[in-house]
């Protein structure tokens, strides 16, 4: 960045540190040495630092879970943190005694491949954060090596007592010690965006003594030691001191520059590491991401126990029985020579024979829990994520960034979110300010127009001619045309190209300009590139108007320690002329005074106050003369604010040198008083100075909102879900964005619940905890069914709000709200209130975020989802997907979301039911063998149900089943709700499918077992032994469970087909080229097909009767449904299957216009709301 | 403030332009299967469909039950119990004892009467009740290389408690093969010997690969009990049908195993005379024993369910389209009619 530019030399900083700086306090500093304050820093002496005590650990962090040497015993040991598997591995335990119904290797090979699987997953999720750590461990920063000189190093490499040299726009490679800057004074800024999601820059500053160390060569002899706290988490506090030429000197957060914040609007500084690594205080900070599992995942557990006790429960009533049939029958049975029995099937001692009885129950029955469902599910999602991952209409095509799946356990839970938290800055705007209008001299200029009134407008003309055309009305407000200028949007002839020499109060306008171009504190950069200026500016704003200024050709170029040099364009010589201000004095901005103003004397040696500020401030400070323009301005700003712009009134009075240099005075024996009323001084001085203003206009900066955020946020509220913003802004700021976001509009009750300045806690809470109260009674009394509310809480009191005694009131009353926003919260609050939220409705939420600052957020939410292509990657690592843009949202959820919810709770659905119906046929043979534990089927077919044999017909429903298109999903965001409300995995359907199960199971056993029962099965006379009658069991099993995945689908592509037939196909191959083996081999399978099956027509006649009887009751079933209760997306297929839609166009229109959650937020609700106000203002005057 | 990562992103402005050959790399693929966008076929159940499906099966389905209900018709079956009748009257209280005891006389001679013309073949049956050939402690006891292969003769680890007699291991071992049916018949019709061809009732793949042409039994019912049929030691494995058809365990407690082959016609009123040697032990789990005479058709042997359950399910779907078809009609929905929306049943969502 330095390349290409020129920056205008300026030693002293004092422009920008009028009041950011404050001095140290002395606390803290005897504690040095003692516990807890035992780290001792050689300066520049890394070598020093080898050996102990004061070897500290190095600069190299690993957020990896795993290493070489753990990952087995890890990652074994989480896999089998899972009931479920943890019971396959008794069971292959097991499985190699005696007491196992099939051979081990049915039993283990199965277990391992499901494990291997999941195994592998995780060590390439690791594989690649380690690939991650290796990259921020790579980064280069410039160390001293010794001799004056500075060499390259990797982050890794950088010691504790390390003398580094970080430059403009580089990040800290550790917590250094700020030894000195470019600036004279030792001041750097520096950005904390990743730490704490603050854009605004920070000011630190070096202690003098080491300011002179502002030269590499200069490091050639600096030694200097420092003692300090031990390392610890809190990002705002630092204790220690540096001993440097026989002195101490405190040292307090101020000279601490930490890891991961980034040097800004300064050259170079020098520091020294004193914290390296995992001590840094950001590192410190970091908690491992939580594992998260989804709504589903946590039901399927609750499934898995119900499943868990019918397998105890059969297995008890196996064991019961086995333990009766051994006491009084088996000693009858003397073909079992039961007097040689062994301890399995002893008649002496029916209990233990039952209890070893029992072991081999559960395992015979192990087929009800499906081994391969996490496996299954693992497998999908993985899919599914990479379909996300591929969306194309996810892709942002600016940044090259696609949306990512980070975590792929949580596809299905974006299908029921309910409620999205959600960061403002760099989430729903890009932190970049627009110039987008202005008002000068009781004239608005900017391109005017009002996108909420052009729709409702054209909706009701289409509602008096009886039409909708949904189209035309939520033609959203986007603006698409994109100013190549940044920070410049601004459309209006009449000022352009000096245009506005032409104006009637060409006066007003060029002083309108000359506020803009000279009250500020920013340094022009010349770009060698272009020739034109960019501005370094405190704020967004700040650099928004001296674009503008630039543009209406009053170009600020230069500042020197007292002067701003201005060039303006166009004159009424038509020559550039470049003018010098003289700056007198600078009142600077803070969020208390909202107004800024300088003194200048211009060239004529007048002296003139400029002064831009909040409206309300500004308007109160006018002279009576002054207020001329304020009718038409206060109009105007109105608009603006309801356009959700940031506006600021310019005011300008003219000076008296007399007058000036009397006040002036005053104010420099308030500066240079000491004391605690210094503050107030200075304050009183200032207010003396800005009164008796002349109102000129007022500018308007759109806080610009990335591209299609209205139309999202409209979208998703369509869809039903409920969006709380939580900024670290401040409430007006957050209030414009409410506007432009159509989150709040004119007419919306706003419960603004501000911070209350005392000290007493409870009196503070008894006030907050009565404006809660005050706007939950004002909801209940509230009788008019379009009333909104909107509720907008300030971090300080949000800290009192979220307490345990308050924070039900405050949630009950958020709930209530149709929006709710929290401004000035820290990212802990963020956390809170996203835990508040989750815990407190039960229902699923989101949090959204770009920064650092809301990464707890992000973990806290049941998914996180972070914004990429920003600067910091925290919210994107620690999130579990990432899109590139808030607009992505509306896909994600409302497509990929609704998908993925549906096919995931259908796909556990069926597994379910394809174990039941399989598995207890095992259970009811058991009972026909006197509960010996014998199956009917051969070990193989069963350890290749599950894994082989219906795996891939799974999986295609789970990865590729689609209820509904793409297109309608968006178009209609009301089936969104089908997740939220959870309609496809509710208990009643989850018992449903397994009453389905059993039936199946039913059916399929009885069925075969009276058609094989005792006669011949085929011409040839031979009866069923029990090879053939296992195996026509699972044939028909096959079809059943094939024929029904085929009747849950509703979405044929070629794959699923294959998978289908091909699953079928593959049993019969299966037993095929099984039954070809050796009977070494194949045992009891030796040409079972060719010869004795394929061969009767007994056995295909029982396979189309069991497999349509099967799947009948379902059948029924779901023609009933579609029929009487037909769901949503039901007639919307039939709807597309008619092509109803592209013959009927007015009515599908109409069902897109209706098909949303009656939501009171967005842009549609508030083109409404708008409607009803003009409707009722018609009324009123007729 | 938390975070699990290591630090920023690669800051500053360069890394932005490094970026821009990485950024085509970055864009999806658009590929049909990718975007989802298969072409699909979307067949949805509508009532055409619901009531063509249920016709469908109805009409498939009752003719295959008529077809099937006539092929087990076809069948002549008689079937004789015997365990009871073939117990001499003073053994009757004590029906173990007279089996078990070597000197009893076990002939016993009963008459059955032929109902209908039954054609060649007829299958000769034994049926068993109450027998657990299923049971696994039965099932897992036998050899089956040892029955294959007479190298592997002394391979009897899997047969316990049926494995050694007399320090010997047993060919062929097991549970199984030990309680090997013993019960003989000889038929006799007008006092003319009615031959039963015992070949050929076993599967052809387990003579030829399962039950080895080599294999002779060797120390068989050598041991201190004695447990069925005693085999010709002389007479290879694969030859021993009997030996080979009681081998294939049943799948059910009540089972039938071919005996023989009756190679001849007979008329209806004719009566066959069966001679019995009623050796077989099911007395002492009260097990039926009986004989059965049986044609096939081409379905198999006489068992009217699969006819039965073909008729009612296709009668069931029979009903079911009937019963759609009316409900249409009585109270129609108009496909794809927006007015079953749920944001048009319930106005206001939720």
């Amino acid at each position: 960045m330095a390349k290409g530019r020129i920056r205008a030399k300026l030693r002293k900083s004092h422009l920008y540190t009028f009041c950011l700086y404050q001095g140290p306090n002395g606390k803290g500093q005897q504690t040095v040495g003692g516990p807890g304050f035992s780290r001792i820093v050689h300066c520049n002496g890394p070598q020093l630092q080898s050996e102990r005590p004061f070897k500290y650990r190095s600069n190299d962090i690993s957020t990896t879970k795993y290493s070489f040497i753990t990952f087995l015993p890890k990652a074994l040991y989480e896999q089998f943190n899972r009931v479920a598997n943890l019971y396959f591995l008794g069971c292959a335990i097991a499985s190699v005694t005696p007491l196992s119904p099939f051979s081990a290797l049915s039993m283990i090979a199965p277990l391992a491949f499901v494990v291997g699987l999941s195994m592998a997953k995780e060590a390439l999720e690791d594989w690649k954060r380690f690939m991650q750590d290796m990259e921020v461990n790579s980064r280069k920063v410039k160390v001293h090596t010794g001799e004056g000189a500075f060499g390259k190093k990797a982050w890794e490499k950088v010691q504790v007592g390390d003398v580094v040299r970080v430059e403009k726009d580089q990040f800290f490679p550790a917590d250094l010690l700020l030894l000195s800057s470019n600036y004279e004074d030792g001041i750097c800024y520096v950005e904390t965006m990743n730490l704490d999601g603050e854009t605004n820059l920070k000011a630190k500053r070096a202690l003098e003594v080491t300011l002179d160390l502002d030269e590499d060569e200069d490091f050639k002899n600096f030694k200097g030691i420092i003692k300090c706290e031990d390392p610890n988490p809190s990002l705002y506090t630092f204790v220690g001191n540096l001993e440097y030429n026989d002195q101490v000197y405190a040292l307090d957060p101020s000279q601490i520059l930490l890891r991961d914040s980034k040097l800004r609007n300064t050259a170079y500084i020098y520091g020294v590491a004193i914290f390296t690594g995992p001590d840094s205080k950001v590192m410190m900070n970091s908690t491992n991401s939580p594992s998260k599992r989804s709504r589903i995942e946590k039901k399927m557990d609750y499934i898995i126990y119900v499943l868990f006790s019918v397998l105890l429960v059969i297995s008890l009533i196996s064991s019961f029985g086995f333990a009766v049939e051994i006491k009084y029958s088996m000693p009858e049975w003397w073909f079992l020579q039961p007097q040689e029995a062994d301890d399995f099937y002893n008649p002496e001692e029916p209990v233990t024979s039952g209890i070893s009885h029992m072991v081999t129950a559960l395992m015979l029955y192990g087929y009800l829990l499906p081994i391969s469902l996490y496996v299954s599910i693992e497998v999908v999602k993985v899919l599914q994520a990479t379909f996300i991952n591929q969306d194309i209409h996810m892709y942002d095509e600016e940044t090259g960034i696609p949306a990512q799946a980070r975590t792929s356990n949580l596809n299905e839970e974006l299908g029921q979110v309910d409620t999205i938290l959600s960061d403002k800055t760099g989430t729903l705007t890009c932190n970049q300010m627009d110039f987008l209008k202005c008002s000068i001299a009781g004239t608005a200029y900017g391109s005017s127009t009002n996108a909420v009134e052009l729709a409702a407008a054209k909706q009701m003309a289409n509602d008096l001619e009886g039409k909708v055309e949904l189209d035309a009305v939520v033609s959203y407000s986007e603006k698409d045309r994109q100013s190549p200028i940044k920070g410049f949007n601004f459309e209006d002839s009449r000022l352009m190209n000096g245009n506005w020499l032409k104006e009637a109060k060409v006066e007003d306008i060029i002083l309108f300009f000359r506020i803009l171009a000279v009250c500020h504190t920013a340094i022009p950069e010349l770009n060698e590139d272009t020739g034109s200026y960019t501005y370094e500016a405190e704020s967004p704003d700040e650099g928004a108007f001296l674009v503008a200024a630039r543009e209406f050709g009053f170009e600020f170029f230069q500042r020197t320690q007292s002067s701003v040099f201005v060039r303006e364009k166009y004159t009424a010589s038509g020559k550039p002329i470049d003018r010098e201000y003289k700056i007198l004095n600078v009142l600077e901005f803070t969020s208390k005074r909202k107004r800024m103003t300088v003194i200048i004397k211009d060239e004529d040696g007048q002296i003139l106050l400029m002064c831009k500020g909040a409206d309300s401030i500004i308007f109160d400070r006018l002279s009576k003369d002054g207020r001329f323009y304020q009718p038409d301005t206060t109009k105007h700003l109105n608009e603006y604010g309801e356009a959700g712009l940031r506006t600021l009134a310019l005011a300008y009075k003219k000076l008296e040198e007399s007058e000036y240099s009397a006040w002036n005075t005053e104010f420099q024996k308030a500066k240079t008083s000491i004391g605690a009323d210094r503050d107030i001084m200075l304050e009183n001085a200032a207010e003396m100075m800005e009164k008796d203003l002349i109102l000129i206009g007022a500018t308007a900066v759109e806080d610009k909102l990335q591209k299609g955020v209205p139309k999202c946020i409209d979208k998703l509220a369509q869809a039903g879900l409920k969006l709380w913003v939580l900024t670290g802004d401040k409430m007006e700021t957050a209030i414009n964005i409410g506007f432009s976001c159509s989150l709040l509009r004119q007419g919306m009750k706003q419960i603004c619940i501000p911070a209350i300045d005392s000290d007493v806690k409870e009196e503070v809470k008894g006030a907050i905890l009565k404006q809660i109260n005050n706007g939950s009674e004002m909801i209940k009394a509230e009788k008019d069914p379009h009333a909104a509310f909107a509720l907008i809480i300030d971090g300080k009191t949000l800290s009192y709000a979220l307490e345990d005694d308050i924070k039900q009131h405050f949630l009950d009353l958020g709930v209530r709200c149709a929006s709710v926003i929290c401004c000035r919260v820290s990212p802990k609050q963020k956390a809170l209130v996203t835990r508040l939220v989750k815990l407190g409705t039960g229902k699923t939420t989101l949090a959204i975020g770009d920064g650092a600052n809301d990464v707890g957020m992000i973990q806290e939410a049941d998914i996180g989802v972070g914004i990429s292509g920003v600067e910091g990657m925290q919210a994107v690592m620690a999130s579990d997907f990432s899109v590139a843009q808030f607009r992505f949202l509306e896909r994600l959820l409302v497509v990929h979301g609704h998908w993925c919810y549906k096919r995931i709770a259908q796909m556990i659905c069926y597994f379910f039911y394809k174990n039941i119906a399989f598995g207890l046929t095992l259970f009811y043979f058991e009972a026909f063998t006197g509960f010996s534990g014998q199956s009917i089927y051969n070990d193989w077919y069963m350890l290749l149900f599950n894994v082989v044999l219906t795996a891939l017909p799974v999986i295609s429903l789970g990865v590729l089943e689609q209820d509904v298109s793409s297109e309608v999903c968006l178009e209609f965001p009301a089936i969104y709700q089908q997740g939220p409300r959870n309609l496809f995995f509710d208990w009643y359907r989850i018992l449903g499918w397994m009453a389905n199960g059993l039936l199946a199971s039913l059916i399929i056993f009885i069925l075969n077992i009276v058609i094989f029962y005792n006669q011949a099965f085929r011409a040839g006379g031979q009866t069923a032994d029990m090879a053939a009658l296992g195996a026509t069991m699972f044939t028909c099993i096959i079809w059943s469970v094939n024929i029904q995945i085929a009747l849950t689908m509703s979405h044929f592509t070629w794959i699923q087909h294959t998978t289908i037939w091909g699953s079928i196909a593959a049993w019969y191959l299966f037993l095929f080229v099984y039954g070809a083996l050796p009977p070494s081999i194949s045992a009891d399978a030796y040409k079972l097909l060719v010869e004795a099956l394929a061969p009767a027509p007994m056995y295909w006649t029982a396979t189309l009767l069991v497999a349509i009887t099967c799947n009948l009751p379902y059948m029924t079933h779901i023609a009933y449904q579609r029929c009487f209760e037909p769901m949503d997306h039901h007639i919307i297929q039939e709807i597309k299957y008619y092509r109803k839609d592209v013959e009927d166009q007015h009515m599908w229109t109409k069902e897109r216009s209706k098909a949303r959650q009656k939501t009171k937020i967005g842009f549609t609700a508030r083109v409404e709301a708008k409607i009803r106000q003009i409707r009722a203002m018609m009324n009123k005057k007729h | 403030m938390s975070s699990n990562t290591p630090s920023s992103s690669a800051g500053g402005v360069g890394s932005a332009d490094s970026a821009a050959p990485r950024r085509n790399s970055k864009r999806p693929k658009y590929s049909k299967f990718t975007q989802q966008e298969l072409p699909a076929c979307k067949p949805i159940l509508t009532p055409r469909w619901v009531i063509s499906a249920f016709m469908l099966v109805s009409i498939v389905f009752i003719p295959i039950g008529v077809v099937s209900l006539f092929a087990s018709r076809d069948v002549v079956e008689i079937v004789d119990r015997y365990e009871t009748a073939c117990v001499p009257d003073n053994f009757r209280n004590d029906k173990v004892s007279f089996i078990q005891n070597e000197t009893t006389n076990k002939i016993c001679t009963r008459n059955l009467t032929v109902p209908k013309r039954m054609k060649q073949p007829i299958y000769v049956y034994y049926q068993l009740d109450n027998f657990y050939q299923n049971h696994r402690r039965y099932v897992k006891s036998r050899s089956d290389s040892q029955l294959k292969d007479n190298s592997s003769w002394d391979d009897v680890s899997s047969c316990k408690p049926e494995d050694n007699a007399n320090g010997m291991p047993i060919v062929p071992c097991g549970l199984i093969a030990w309680s090997l049916f013993n019960d003989t018949y000889n038929f006799s019709l007008n006092n003319q010997q009615l031959a039963v061809n015992k070949r050929g009732i076993s599967w052809k793949s387990d003579r030829d690969s399962k039950f080895g042409s080599d294999v002779f039994p060797r120390n068989f019912q050598n041991g201190l009990l004695i447990g069925g049929k005693r085999l010709d030691p002389n007479v290879s494995l694969s030859e021993q049908e009997d030996l080979i058809v009681w081998m294939r365990t049943a799948a059910l407690p009540t089972f039938r195993k071919l005996y023989g082959k009756i190679e001849r016609d007979l008329q209806p009123n004719e009566v066959i005379q069966v001679t019995l040697e009623n050796n077989y032990n099911t007395y002492s789990f009260n097990g039926k024993k009986r004989l059965v005479l049986s044609t096939t058709s081409w379905l198999g042997g006489k068992n009217d369910f699969l006819g039965i359950a073909y008729l009612t399910v296709g009668g069931l779907c029979f009903f079911l389209a009937l019963s759609f078809t009316i409900v249409y009609l009585v109270k129609p929905r108009r496909l794809g009619d927006p007015s079953y929306l749920s944001w048009n049943r319930n106005p206001g969502g939720h």
